[in-house]
C-alpha cells in the first residue's frame, strides 16, 4: 500500500520525477446547476472493503467546512497535513473541475474505488455522491453522481 | 480629530456602506418573511423519532431531514428526476410542496457577505463593518460631547435641519448598528478562522455498530427523547453503505445513532466556541428571532439616510471653512486661530486675520473653539476670537470650549490672546470672552496680550487690535476687515396690520411671501432655508451692510415669513420696515436660533411676552397642531390699540391650540404689567412648573428682568428658581 501513498504524495509535487509504475490520470468532475453556492468536493480512494486509503484532491478553501464532507472526514480523520498541496477553490454550480495526477498502476483493476463527497452551504451534504471502481476499462466512461455531480470521468 | 475620522470614514466608505446596509436591511426582513410562510407546528409535543418515522413512511427515498430556523421542516430525498427537496408537514410526514433554496435571498446574502468577490470581497465587507463601528462610536462620542456628557445623550438635540436629522437618526440607529457591526466582525474573524467557531468539531465516528436489520425510524430510542423543536439535521444512513448510521445534529450537540439498536453511539455537546458562534450568528441575522431581525433592519435602513445627511452636513461645514484659503492643519501651524461664533460674523474677522498672517509668511490654522486640541506641537501663539451668546453664554462653535479646557492638564508653552466681539448695548457685553480670559489666566496659560473687545463689528477697533498684535509679534500687520454680506433672498410684503399708534407704540405685523426656490437651488443649499418660529430673520435696509435681526412669528409650514416690528425713534431699519407697503420687497436671510425653540415632548408651555415679544410666541401657538397645553401671558398698553394678534388668539383658543390667555395692559384703569399678572396667578404657575412645564419669555430687557423677579418670588415656595429651570433647559429667553 506504500506505493499508493507514495504516488499520492508525489502527485502533489510539481517536480514529480517520472515513475515507471505510475501513470498520469486526469479527473474531470462536472457539476449540475443545483442553484446554490460553490460546492466543496473531496476526491479520495477506498479499497474493496471500503477502507479509506488516501486523498486525491479537496476543492474548497476553508477547512472548517470539511466536516460536511463526512465520508472523507470519517476516513481521513480530517487530517489537514495529509492534503497540504492538493487543495483548490470550491467549484461553482455547472462548472467543471479538472485535476491531473500521477497515480500508481497498482491502483487500477485491484478493487479500489474512487469516491467524491460533495457539500454546499445551506443545502444537503452528499457523501459518496460518486463512487466508481478504478479499472482500465472504466477509464473515459462518464459516471453520474447522486446529487451534485452531473458527470465524472477519469482518463489516462 | 474625532470629527475628521468620522467624516473621512463616512465619505470614503459611503458607497460600500450603503451596499452593506441596504442588502442587510433586505435580509433582515427574511426571518419574519420565512416565519409567516412556515407551516404551523403540531400543537402536541413531537419527537424526532415520530417525525423520522412518518417521513420514512411517506417519502421512501428520504436522505436527510432539516429543520430551518423558521421552524419549517425540509426533507431531501430522491425523486423521479434525480435528487429533490420538499417541505414536510410534520403532522403527517407528507411532502406538501417542493422546496428550493430561495435564489433571491442567496444572491442578496452573497452580495452582503462578499460582493460576489470571494475572500477579497469578504475582507472589504469586514472592513466596511469596522468602518461602520468606528462611525457609530465616534458619532456617539461627538453627540455626547455636544450634549454635555454621556449622561445627557438622550436629551433633545440642539441644531437644525440635516445636522439635527443626522444626530437624531444616528442616536436612534446606534444600538442596532453596534450590534450589527460587532457581530459582523466576530463572524468575519470566524470565517477567516482567526477565532474558533467550533462548528467543524464533530464527535469521532463510532467504530462499532451492532449490525443486524434496521429498526423502523420511528422506533429509534435515541431519537424518541429529542423534541422536534430541538432538531437541526438528521441524515439517514446511506442504503448502499451497510456500515452507515444516522447523523444527528440538534440545538445542543451532534451524534450518531445506530439504525439497528436505536442507541446513541457517540454524542458530543457543542463547545463554548460553537455555542457563542451560534448566538452571534443569530444576533446578526435574526434567524429564528424575527423581531430582532426587524430591529437590526431599522438600524441598517437608516444608514443611507445617515450617509446623505452626514455628507450634506460635512459639505456645508466645509463651505464655511473652505473660505480659509490655505488653512494649515492644526499640528503644523505656528499660529492657531480659534473662533467662537453663533451667527457667523466672527468667522469673517477670523478670515481677515488668517489672510493677513498668512501673507506675512506664517503657517496659520483656523478652526472652531470647540475643536481645541490637547496640544499644538508647532504653535508659537494662539488667538481666540469669540462672540457671546445671550446673557453671557458660549456661542454655538464654542459651547464645549471651557469643558475641553478643563481636560488639558498641561500648560502650553505658547502665549494666548483673547478678542471678544459683542454689542455694548447689552449688559453682558463680551461676557463669554471675559470668562474665557479668566479661565485661561486661572490655569496659568501665558498671555500674549490683554483681553480686547470689538463693539458692533467695528472694523476700526479690529484694525487697532491688529496693530497691537503686530507690535507684540514684531512685524507689520494691517487688518482691513470688509464685512461680508450674507446670502440674502428677496421677500415681498403681502400684508401688514398696524397697532399701537394711539398709545405711542406704533407696531406692525408684517407678512411676506416665502420665496420659491427651485429644487435644484434647495439641493445646492441656495434656497430659502427652513425655519421655525423663534428663529431670526436678518434684514438689510437699503444702503446698509449691517443686518438687523427680528424674531420670526411663523414657520416654513405656515408658508409665509412673519415678523412684529415696533417703530423706534430714529431707527433706520424699523423706519424702513414701517414704510413698506404690500408689493414692496426687501433683502433678508434666516439665522437659526435653536436656543429659543420649545423643547420636545408634550409638557405644558408657559409663554410670556410683552409688545412685539409676542411674535415668536404667537408662532409657537400657530404651529401647535398637536394641541400641546400652552398658556400665554401677554402685556401691552391698551387693549383697544396694541393688543397684537388679538383676533388670532381668540380663534386659537377656540381651536385648542392654546389653553389659556392672560393679559395685562398698563395704560388702562387698574391695569399693570405682565409680571403683575404672573404674581396674581402664582399658585397655578407653581403647579404647572412643578409638573414639568417649560417657560419661554420674549420681549424687552426690562420686562424680562421683571418676569425673572416675579418668577423667582413665586417659585421660591416650591424650592425652584429660574436659574435651576434654565440649567434644565426649561427656561428660555429671547430678549432685545
Amino acid at each position: 500500500m506504500k506505493s499508493l501513498l507514495l504516488a499520492l504524495v508525489i502527485s502533489t509535487a510539481l517536480t514529480a520525477p517520472e515513475l515507471a509504475a505510475a501513470r498520469s490520470v486526469t479527473l474531470t468532475t462536472t457539476l449540475n446547476n443545483y442553484g446554490g453556492d460553490g460546492a466543496y468536493l473531496a476526491l479520495y480512494v477506498t479499497d474493496a472493503a471500503g477502507a479509506y486509503k488516501g486523498t486525491l484532491w479537496v476543492a474548497g478553501g476553508k477547512s472548517k467546512y470539511y466536516s460536511h464532507l463526512s465520508g472523507w472526514e470519517r476516513g481521513s480523520g480530517g487530517n489537514l497535513a495529509q492534503i497540504s498541496g492538493i487543495t483548490g477553490a470550491s467549484v461553482g454550480a455547472g462548472r467543471t473541475l479538472k485535476v491531473t495526477l500521477d497515480l500508481a498502476d497498482a491502483l487500477f483493476d485491484a478493487g479500489y474505488k474512487l469516491h467524491i463527497d460533495a457539500a454546499v452551504e445551506d443545502m444537503r451534504d452528499s457523501p459518496s455522491d460518486v463512487v466508481v471502481p478504478l479499472t482500465s476499462a472504466g477509464a473515459g466512461q462518464p459516471v453520474k453522481g447522486r446529487n451534485y455531480i452531473r458527470s465524472f470521468t477519469y482518463g489516462m | 480629530m474625532m470629527r475628521r475620522i468620522h467624516a473621512l470614514l463616512g465619505l470614503s466608505g459611503m458607497l460600500l456602506l450603503m451596499v452593506l446596509a441596504i442588502s442587510g436591511a433586505i435580509l433582515s426582513i427574511m426571518p419574519a418573511w420565512d416565519r409567516a410562510g412556515a407551516i404551523s407546528p403540531p400543537a402536541a409535543a413531537m419527537s424526532v423519532a415520530d417525525l423520522a418515522g412518518r417521513v420514512a413512511q411517506a417519502v421512501p427515498e428520504v436522505e436527510e431531514l432539516k429543520r430551518l430556523p423558521s421552524g419549517r421542516i425540509v426533507a431531501f430525498h430522491g425523486g423521479t428526476d434525480g435528487p429533490a427537496a420538499s417541505v414536510i408537514d410534520p403532522a403527517s410526514g407528507q411532502a406538501v410542496m417542493p422546496y428550493a433554496q430561495p435564489a433571491f435571498e442567496r444572491w442578496m446574502t452573497n452580495l452582503h457577505r462578499s460582493l460576489f468577490l470571494g475572500d477579497g470581497g469578504r475582507l472589504a465587507m469586514a472592513a466596511g463593518a469596522f468602518a461602520m463601528l468606528v462611525l457609530t462610536l465616534s458619532g456617539l462620542q461627538m453627540t455626547a460631547r455636544r450634549m454635555g456628557g454621556w449622561g445627557r445623550i438622550l436629551e433633545p438635540a440642539r441644531g437644525h435641519g440635516v445636522q439635527r436629522l443626522h444626530t437624531d437618526l444616528g442616536r436612534l440607529a446606534a444600538l442596532g448598528l453596534l450590534l450589527s457591526t460587532l457581530t459582523a466582525l466576530y463572524l468575519a474573524l470566524a470565517t477567516f478562522e482567526m477565532i474558533p467557531d467550533g462548528t467543524s468539531k464533530r464527535p469521532a465516528f463510532p467504530v462499532v455498530t451492532t449490525g443486524g436489520p434496521a429498526l423502523p425510524a420511528g422506533q429509534l430510542a435515541a431519537l424518541r427523547g429529542i423534541d422536534l423543536t430541538e432538531l437541526r439535521e438528521l441524515t439517514f444512513p446511506n442504503p448502499s453503505n451497510p456500515d452507515d448510521v444516522f447523523h444527528l445534529t440538534t440545538a445542543d450537540g451532534a451524534g450518531y445513532v445506530d439504525p439497528a439498536s436505536g442507541a446513541m453511539l457517540a454524542w458530543q455537546d457543542y463547545s463554548i466556541a460553537h455555542r457563542s458562534y451560534e448566538l452571534v450568528y443569530m444576533l446578526h441575522t435574526g434567524e429564528g428571532l424575527w423581531w430582532l431581525g426587524l430591529l437590526l433592519g431599522l438600524g441598517a435602513i437608516s444608514t443611507p439616510v445617515l450617509g446623505v445627511s452626514g455628507g450634506v452636513a460635512w459639505w456645508s461645514r466645509r463651505r464655511a471653512h473652505a473660505r480659509f484659503a490655505g488653512n494649515i492643519p492644526a499640528g503644523d501651524a505656528d499660529t492657531v486661530i480659534l473662533v467662537g461664533s453663533e451667527g457667523g460674523s466672527t468667522w469673517g474677522f477670523a478670515r481677515t486675520l488668517h489672510a493677513a498672517l498668512t501673507a506675512n509668511g506664517h503657517k496659520v490654522h483656523a478652526g472652531p473653539m470647540d475643536h481645541l486640541a490637547r496640544s499644538y506641537p508647532a504653535a508659537r501663539r494662539m488667538l481666540l476670537l469669540t462672540a457671546t451668546y445671550g446673557d453671557g453664554a458660549a456661542p454655538a462653535s464654542a459651547s464645549a470650549f471651557l469643558k475641553r479646557l478643563d481636560e488639558i492638564a498641561e500648560r502650553p508653552s505658547f502665549p494666548v490672546a483673547v478678542l471678544g466681539f459683542g454689542d455694548r448695548q447689552f449688559p453682558h457685553f463680551c461676557q463669554f470672552a471675559r470668562d474665557v480670559e479668566a479661565a485661561l489666566r486661572q490655569r496659568g496659560w501665558p498671555a500674549l496680550m490683554p483681553l480686547e473687545t470689538i463693539d458692533r463689528q467695528s472694523s476700526q477697533e479690529f484694525a487697532r487690535w491688529g496693530e497691537a498684535l503686530a507690535a507684540v509679534m514684531g512685524e507689520t500687520l494691517t487688518l482691513t476687515h470688509v464685512r461680508e454680506r450674507p446670502r440674502t433672498h428677496k421677500l415681498q410684503l403681502v400684508a401688514r396690520i398696524d397697532y399701537g399708534a394711539e398709545v405711542q407704540a406704533p407696531t406692525c405685523v408684517l407678512r411676506f411671501t416665502l420665496p420659491k426656490g427651485g429644487l435644484l437651488a434647495r439641493l445646492a443649499g441656495r434656497g430659502f432655508p427652513r425655519f421655525a418660529a423663534g428663529d431670526l430673520v436678518g434684514i438689510l435696509p437699503p444702503d446698509c451692510d449691517v443686518p438687523r435681526y427680528y424674531s420670526l412669528a411663523s414657520s416654513t409650514r405656515d408658508g409665509f415669513v412673519e415678523i412684529c416690528v415696533r417703530k423706534q425713534a430714529g431707527g433706520l431699519c424699523s423706519g424702513f420696515l414701517h414704510g413698506l407697503q404690500p408689493g414692496d420687497t426687501l433683502e433678508a436671510f434666516v439665522k437659526a436660533n435653536p436656543a429659543f425653540h420649545p423643547a420636545g415632548g408634550g409638557k405644558p408651555l408657559i409663554l410670556i411676552g410683552a409688545g412685539t415679544g409676542i411674535g415668536p410666541l404667537a408662532g409657537f401657538i400657530r404651529a401647535n397642531r398637536g394641541c400641546r397645553p400652552m398658556h400665554l401671558y401677554f402685556g401691552g398698553r391698551d387693549p383697544s390699540s396694541d393688543f397684537l394678534y388679538g383676533s388670532e388668539l381668540a380663534a386659537w383658543l377656540k381651536e385648542g391650540r392654546m389653553i389659556s390667555l392672560a393679559t395685562a395692559f398698563s395704560r388702562v384703569k387698574g391695569g399693570g404689567y405682565v409680571q403683575d399678572r404672573l404674581r396674581a396667578d402664582a399658585e397655578r404657575l407653581r403647579e404647572l412648573i412643578a409638573g414639568g412645564a417649560q417657560v419661554m419669555v420674549c420681549g424687552g430687557r426690562d420686562m424680562a428682568t421683571g418676569v425673572m423677579a416675579a418668577l423667582t418670588e413665586l417659585l421660591a415656595p416650591a424650592g425652584l428658581t429660574p436659574a435651576v429651570l434654565k440649567a434644565e433647559g426649561r427656561y428660555a429667553e429671547d430678549v432685545y
